[in-house]
């Protein structure tokens, strides 16, 4: 029974999952999965933002730049041409290690790209070094301090974006080759790609709620929380409080940037707009709309509104829209829109359950 | 031999000094007090001890090892736990929670083991859970284990978060005021239980307003008077000191007899 609740929000998500594709197929509006596939990516942003302030309570006002960063090495990586740094530094060993792939460009000569794998890794990489330097002086000091370093070095990292050539500057970069997984998957725009693409963004979806739900749900998740609730008192109890902020920031982060290399695989490239700091309050203002702390409703709540945001329903307001929700829910639900409505569902249903059993009571 | 030893420790806030010269030991198996009037420097003596604040001088070693300067979490994994005054449970979580946190440092699997759920790490969540349960049921509130924290009255809090220290598995167990809030039922419960966790083998060092519970249970008292150590002893020695009697229970018989006349 207890196993069975475990898993019956897995259970209707996946349910959740095939039915769209065949709604859509069936309607012929297949073509929408492409931005619900966008947006799938953009929640994992924030289920990394979920288990950063929703469990351990603290904020990031930096998590588009983190994406950013993902998504720009990996980029940078399979576009640039490295022939010449290849050739020079790297032994001949080294190719059938497949870190570069040959390819010939549009004039017929010969380039050499990071294989979309290794690029990956980099990315992971340098995230994990950023996010190190960001977050250990923030993170030793309690209070807001993590939230001003990560707005401060959003910012920084857009104008970087904004004014490196190899990052395209004010276009981005283009071109990105698709992302060969291993088993027949592939990370890719093409229109003939499009339902595998969705299921692959669907599948990492559910594959890492299932890995934070296990973290939340365990010795680290109970420390975050008291982190959160106390931090004091946690750190009396033996909680290296310092390092586990630190864990879990880092973490987050790295769920960033792994969703920025799918999204620039997936789009064939990104621009300078996802570093800027409207997106990284977006990604916060849907962490609050799904309740913070609950995994389930942050993802069903930013991939929604996501959608509907690049199905471009707010239209130019797109930006105020989600100011405006952050705003509704800091004051009128701080513990997010779902929970008094899964309250109120739990006290239909508990009523529903009672007056089936009166009956027999009664009797 | 001692457990605890302070050397002469000193801290002020500003120009107020809050402790000087607090030289004591407390022996292995033993449950020893500190009293003072209010604004004696207990507490801040407490979280001096704990590394919740930093002495200003001088020294504190736990089984001879210096503890000065150390991070709180480093001090509770030496072995030395403890409440505070005011309760301070994690009110986000249900009562078996609270103390499956006091488990923390007594477990290993880190943020990788726990999003991957290994089959040590599945056994070792169950041995928290089981030890946790344990502790809940020696301060006899097993019951309560689904409770939501926030829902307890102010005693049932004080015995949960000594569920929480005593799951540390400390070798020195500090309680911050543990009988204030409690009525007489409750503080004689608790009398009985701190000296069921003594004879465990946990040292305990306690700071404590109620006289009938300090004299009751301590082996040995410390008196702080405006930060300065001014008396040390068995209870009965204590009672008895001149300086003890004159600035802190004559200060209060003083004060009851002018409310007395009429």
């Amino acid at each position: 029974m207890n196993r069975l609740r475990h898993i019956l929000p897995f259970a209707l998500f996946a349910v959740a999952i095939v039915a769209a594709q065949l709604c859509m197929r069936v309607t012929e509006t297949e073509y929408y999965l492409t931005q619900l596939t966008m947006s799938l990516y953009y929640a994992i942003v924030v289920m990394g933002l979920c288990l950063l302030m929703g469990h351990a309570g603290q904020v990031s006002l930096g998590h588009g730049a983190f994406f950013a960063i993902g998504g720009y090495t990996s980029a940078v990586l399979t576009t640039h041409d490295f022939t010449r740094i290849s050739s020079a530094v790297w032994p001949g060993w080294l190719e059938p290690a497949h870190l570069f792939v040959a390819k010939q460009d549009l004039y017929g000569g010969q380039t050499m790209t990071v294989s979309p794998w290794a690029a990956f890794l980099v990315a992971m990489v340098a995230t994990f070094l950023v996010a190190c330097l960001i977050g250990y002086p923030a993170l030793r000091l309690r209070g807001h301090y993590l939230a001003m370093a990560t707005l401060g070095f959003g910012l920084i990292v857009n104008k970087l974006v904004l004014a490196s050539a190899i990052a395209g500057a004010a276009d981005g970069i283009n071109g990105v080759p698709e992302w060969t997984l291993g088993f027949g998957l592939v990370v890719s725009g093409k229109s003939t790609a499009r339902v595998q693409n969705y299921y692959i963004a669907c599948g990492l979806v559910l594959l890492l709620l299932l890995l934070l739900r296990n973290l939340v749900r365990s010795r680290v998740g109970r420390a975050l929380a008291a982190i959160h609730d106390r931090e004091i008192a946690a750190n009396a109890m033996g909680i290296d409080t310092a390092a586990y902020k630190l864990k879990t920031f880092v973490l987050s982060a790295m769920l960033a940037a792994t969703a920025g290399v799918f999204f620039t695989h997936y789009t064939g490239g990104i621009g300078p707009s996802e570093a800027g700091a409207l997106k990284s309050v977006r990604y916060v203002a849907l962490a609050a709309a799904g309740g913070m702390g609950s995994l389930w409703g942050v993802t069903g709540i930013s991939t929604a509104l996501n959608y509907f945001s690049l199905r471009g329903w707010f239209g130019s307001y797109d930006n105020a829209v989600f100011g405006v929700i952050l705003i509704l829910i800091i004051s009128l639900a701080p513990a997010g829109p779902l929970q008094p409505l899964g309250h109120w569902l739990r006290r239909l249903l508990s009523r529903l359950f009672q007056g089936g059993r009166r009956p027999h009571g009664a009797a | 031999m001692a457990l605890l030893e302070v050397e002469n420790v000193r801290r002020s806030f500003g120009g107020l000094v809050a402790l000087d010269r607090v030289t004591f030991q407390v022996k292995t198996g033993q449950i020893k007090a500190v009293i003072g009037p209010n604004g004696a420097g207990k507490t801040t003596l407490f979280n001096i001890i704990s590394g919740l604040l930093e002495a200003d001088a001088g020294q504190i070693f736990f089984r001879e090892r210096s503890i000065s300067g150390l991070q709180p979490y480093e001090i509770a994994r030496a072995g030395v736990s403890r409440t505070f005054q005011n309760p301070s449970l994690f009110l986000q979580m249900n009562v078996l929670e609270n103390v499956m946190v006091g488990r923390h440092n007594r477990t290993r699997w880190d943020f990788l083991g726990c999003c991957l759920r290994f089959p040590g790490q599945t056994k070792e969540e169950q041995s928290i859970r089981e030890a946790a349960l344990a502790r809940l049921e020696h301060v006899g509130l097993a019951h309560l284990a689904a409770a939501p924290a926030g829902s307890l009255a102010f005693g049932q809090r004080r015995m949960v978060e000594l569920a929480r220290a005593l799951a540390t598995e400390p070798e020195l167990l500090l309680l911050d005021e543990p009988a204030s809030g409690l009525n007489t039922k409750e503080k004689q419960d608790l009398g009985n239980l701190i000296r069921k966790i003594r004879d465990q083998g946990i040292t305990i060092l306690l700071v404590e307003h109620d006289m009938s519970v300090v004299m009751d249970l301590s082996d040995d008292i410390l008196v702080l008077h405006n930060g300065v150590p001014i008396a040390e002893g068995v209870p009965a020695v204590v009672q008895n000191d001149q300086k003890v009697i004159s600035v802190y229970l004559g200060g209060e018989f003083q004060h009851v007899a002018a409310s007395d006349k009429p």
